[in-house]
């Protein structure tokens, strides 16, 4: 079948999508993006996150047809240009990044929270990324960059 | 995975009719957070999927009679923030909160969720027998690892649990679910939805193959307005229910004018515990006869050889939260984590 969506503000359309494809594996296999991350596939793990119509899902649950019609924002599509989201750059700052395998999705997942509450609580981030896990940092080093990012505010931030 | 054909419906009675023409290989799709994991792993195989997420069923609005009608495919994070159910329902957004991950639940339906599948894990693993999966294989969990699984209202058949926190939220409230089948409409009473397994544990609900959830309607009920969800899992966040508890109390003067009560992880089914709110109708509001009651309910408690700390951690729970709600202390409706 023929999926046409918007990814990063860009109209996409991918044929030969078999129906049992993930909104994940047309974004990396067929659209060449492959920020989103493969690894659980069962929406445990969040190294999949994507903006799906203005909220973070799962991309590896998502089923390729219900992605159709769709605005795509991916980790790909938070930098604006050479200059990285004020998340991306604070994940920099803090060392919050280690093998890497998590930190697209844990960037999305920040993007979405201080969107949506610019100065969050500490339990508040925690609950909010209980979906995205880490196996090498320990998790500090991510919560300082969502501290950092947070107290930078919102100059700049997309 | 199995090949199948994908169809977006526009409307109920073209999904209802498409279902029709497939019946043995048809499913609805909702939000896919538990339809699409099963069919990764083999365990649901539809060779016909109708995504039924674009239906005209994504609104919460006031009911006819009072009360609030929920769509079939409004997402959970979105009904957990909406204003009504959080001034009048705080247990429904509490539950809502308390279930899975904010991605999950950004994706997740409310028709989905009434209808997602045990976490069982004989049940999720193709290579076990399971009666629910294949009706008649067996039931490993009976002498297996059943830590996490029934102590009310199981069989020698199965000893699941159903896996929704929101369900027992609906099912504390008395919600009813509307649903559009091949004879109409019909309106389904909470509890009643959900089944017990009895020698028929794949069957997981009343409802008939081809059954389309449109709504769910909350009863207008002010004793909802002090309610509240909390719920025992193994660690703080993004994991099921060992316990849960909904409840709402309408206390004063010490004694208790009336109550709901309903527990998750228990059962089957979200459980309606009856017979605690029946012990606990004029009686007073006390520790003790919260704990009467409690014991009351869980009389029936037929625990397995490694589940039985579910019923001494069922009955605190329940005082915990009834006393909360008595004293008004504790966690806020955002929150559910004990």
């Amino acid at each position: 079948m023929r999926v046409e969506l918007t990814v990063n503000g860009e109209p996409q359309v991918a044929d030969d999508v078999w129906e049992g494809e993930s909104l994940l594996y047309v974004l990396r296999e067929r659209l060449g993006l492959p920020g989103a991350k493969n690894a659980c596939e069962q929406g445990e793990c969040g190294s999949c996150t994507v903006y799906l119509d203005g909220t973070v899902v799962c991309a590896c649950l998502v089923a390729a047809g219900q992605a159709e019609g769709a605005e795509v924002v991916t980790v790909e599509g938070l930098a604006d240009g050479d200059a990285l989201d004020p998340v991306q750059r604070a994940f920099l700052d803090a060392g919050a990044v280690q093998c890497g395998f998590c930190t697209p999705g844990l960037v999305v997942a920040v993007h979405d929270l201080l969107a949506r509450t610019p100065d969050p609580a500490e339990a508040d981030v925690r609950e909010a990324l209980a979906g995205n896990l880490c196996r090498c940092t320990g998790y500090e080093h991510i919560l300082a960059a969502v501290r950092l990012a947070a107290e930078r505010g919102g100059e700049g931030r997309s | 995975m199995r090949p199948f054909t994908f169809v977006r419906a526009i409307d109920a009675d073209q999904a209802v009719a498409g279902y029709a023409r497939e019946p043995e290989w048809a499913m609805y799709l909702g939000g896919g957070t538990n339809l699409v994991d099963l069919m990764r792993l083999g365990v649901a195989e539809p060779g016909l999927l109708i995504d039924v997420t674009r239906l005209p069923y994504d609104r919460v609005e006031e009911a006819p009679g009072g009360g609030l009608r929920i769509g079939a495919a409004v997402r959970n994070s979105d009904l957990a923030a909406d204003p009504a159910v959080r001034r009048d329902y705080p247990v429904l957004a509490a539950a809502l909160l308390a279930g899975a991950s904010g991605q999950l639940r950004n994706q997740a339906t409310v028709g989905g969720n009434l209808l997602q599948r045990t976490r069982c894990g004989y049940f999720q693993d193709v290579t076990k027998p399971c009666n629910k999966r294949r009706s008649g294989s067996g039931c490993p969990a009976v002498e297996g690892d059943h830590r996490n699984l029934a102590i009310l209202g199981h069989s020698e058949h199965c000893v699941a649990t159903h896996p929704s926190d929101m369900a027992v939220a609906l099912t504390a409230l008395g919600a009813t679910v509307h649903v559009r089948g091949r004879a109409g409409e019909r309106i389904v009473p909470m509890p009643g939805l959900h089944r017990l397994p009895g020698d028929e544990p794949d069957r997981d609900t009343v409802l008939d193959p081809g059954d389309l959830i449109t709504a769910v309607e909350l009863p207008p009920l002010e004793l909802a307005a002090r309610s509240r969800y909390r719920k025992v899992r193994e660690r703080a966040s993004f994991a099921f229910a060992l316990v849960s508890v909904a409840a709402a109390l309408d206390a004063e003067d010490g004694a208790v004018r009336d109550c709901r009560i309903a527990l998750g992880g228990v059962a089957h089914v979200p459980w309606r515990a009856e017979a605690a709110e029946e012990e606990l109708r004029g009686g007073p509001a006390t520790d003790d006869a919260f704990r009467a009651a409690a014991d009351a309910e869980l009389a029936a408690a037929r625990p397995l050889r490694d589940n039985g700390y579910k019923v001494p951690l069922a009955r605190e729970l329940i005082v915990r939260t009834l006393a909360e709600l008595r004293d008004g202390t504790g966690a806020d409706a955002s929150g559910g984590t004990p």
